[in-house]
């Protein structure tokens, strides 16, 4: 079982951060996620993709967890998580342009935002993506295409809208 | 143009799921539409950018919150505690003396013969098997050594047994200690993550003994004693799936000495 999770995590807590930007908070996911895990691990089809299931509870956590909160992660303050709980970059990808996508990425319906990040992030398939999700690949294929064709709007719209200081942070 | 291209197959190339000749009707297909072209390399430049910023959260330490060995050790650890004080209780009632303490003789005492061993087993695996470090001292690669060992520490020749048949590989293995001496512990998995151990040593007590079940927690097995060695065979699986591998174990270890 450990041979087969471990190398997940990484992966996991990737996951998770994108669903809530503070960082105790997504590995505060991640471990609910792997002790549920390890509790249910021989309920889990022996047949199935360990990765699949992963993310499934991972993604079940967070859903009932903020569902329970009445608080959703896309409703998170870009205001309230510091620069340091995003992603770190390297300094030559800290362009505007990556600041600026992940913003965007934040506006996007909750729905959309999971089926685009297991997809481009996770490298999800598209049946795997509608496996964690719990939804049909058509679902999966019409919500990936408004999320990337939203996003290109989005990216249009804080284009047009930069000021001449380029490092002016948008007020939302 | 073959087969009109569909928008799902914009994304599908993309994210690169598509297969090499596909691939290049689209690649043509984008060369000949730079409209859907231009809107294809914006989606890919996204996912680049998506991919790049938050690929050092995977780079990052796990925090020792999420270490799964622990997790799991500190699960099985009730069962455990369980089991000693009841062997703690068990050792008051003894030292109360008298009649009482010796008529619960047969419930309390601590077992010897093939009961102990079937106990230090699943103790054995309870260490060893959740230990993603080193789980094993030798390892399979090793196996001349691993026999070297084992043969020198019990004063006989132990038999590693050959399991693949069942879709278990031998990971390797190691001396461990029991109460009744030097143990050979030999470990194995399966495609599936699952770890089984088995443990042999010498028996002063039921030197030849039929197989016979053992359970404790989440763990089964079986143990049984031929020509004064004892065998216990031992994992996370259900009695009628390690019921033919411990067969298969006997049939082995006893064929080859």
């Amino acid at each position: 079982m450990v041979h087969l999770i471990e190398p997940l995590i990484p992966a996991l807590r990737r996951y998770a951060r994108t669903l809530v930007r503070n960082r105790s908070a997504a590995d505060d996911l991640v471990q609910d996620c792997l002790e549920r895990a390890v509790s249910h691990w021989h309920q889990r089809r022996t047949d199935g993709d360990p990765r699949t299931w992963m993310f499934t509870i991972l993604h079940n956590l967070a859903v009932s967890r903020f569902r329970g909160q009445k608080l959703r992660p896309v409703h998170v303050d870009i205001d309230d998580t510091s620069e340091r709980d995003i992603a770190r970059m390297p300094s030559q990808e800290t362009t505007v342009e990556v600041q600026d996508m992940l913003r965007c990425v934040d506006q996007l319906p909750h729905e959309q935002r999971s089926v685009l990040l297991l997809v481009a992030i996770e490298d999800l398939s598209y049946a795997q993506t509608a496996d964690v999700l719990g939804i049909p690949v058509g679902t999966v294929m019409s919500r990936l295409s408004r999320a990337r064709d939203r996003l290109i709007e989005l990216m249009n719209d804080a284009g047009s809208e930069k000021s001449p200081k380029p490092f002016l942070r948008r007020v939302i | 143009m073959a087969r009109p291209i569909t928008e799902e197959e914009l994304h599908a190339f993309v994210d690169q799921t598509l297969d090499v000749r596909r691939k290049e009707e689209v690649s043509a297909y984008l060369n000949a539409h730079p409209e859907i072209s231009k809107r294809v390399e914006a989606y890919r430049r996204q996912r680049e950018i998506l991919k790049t910023a938050y690929a050092p959260i995977a780079n990052e330490p796990i925090p020792a919150q999420l270490n799964l060995a622990r997790m799991i050790e500190r699960k099985r650890r009730p069962a455990l505690a369980s089991s000693w004080l009841a062997a703690a209780a068990a050792v008051v009632l003894l030292c109360t003396g008298g009649i009482g303490g010796w008529s619960l003789r047969g419930v309390t005492q601590s077992p010897e013969g093939i009961a102990a061993l079937a106990e230090e087993a699943s103790a054995t695996y309870v260490v060893y098997a959740p230990d993603h470090i080193r789980p094993v001292e030798i390892k399979a690669s090793e196996r001349d050594a691993l026999v070297d060992w084992t043969t020198e520490r019990l004063g006989r020749a132990v038999a590693i047994p050959d399991l693949s048949a069942s879709g278990f590989r031998l990971m390797g293995g190691r001396v461990v200690a029991t109460a009744h001496g030097p143990a050979a512990m030999f470990m194995y998995d399966n495609d599936h993550g699952t770890r089984l151990v088995m443990l042999a040593r010498r028996m002063a007590v039921d030197q030849n003994m039929p197989m016979v079940p053992q359970s404790h927690g989440t763990l089964n097995g079986y143990a049984w004693a031929d020509k004064g060695l004892g065998f216990s065979l031992v994992g996370p699986a259900s009695p009628e799936q390690l019921h033919p591998l411990a067969d298969e174990v006997r049939k082995q270890t006893s064929r080859n000495i």
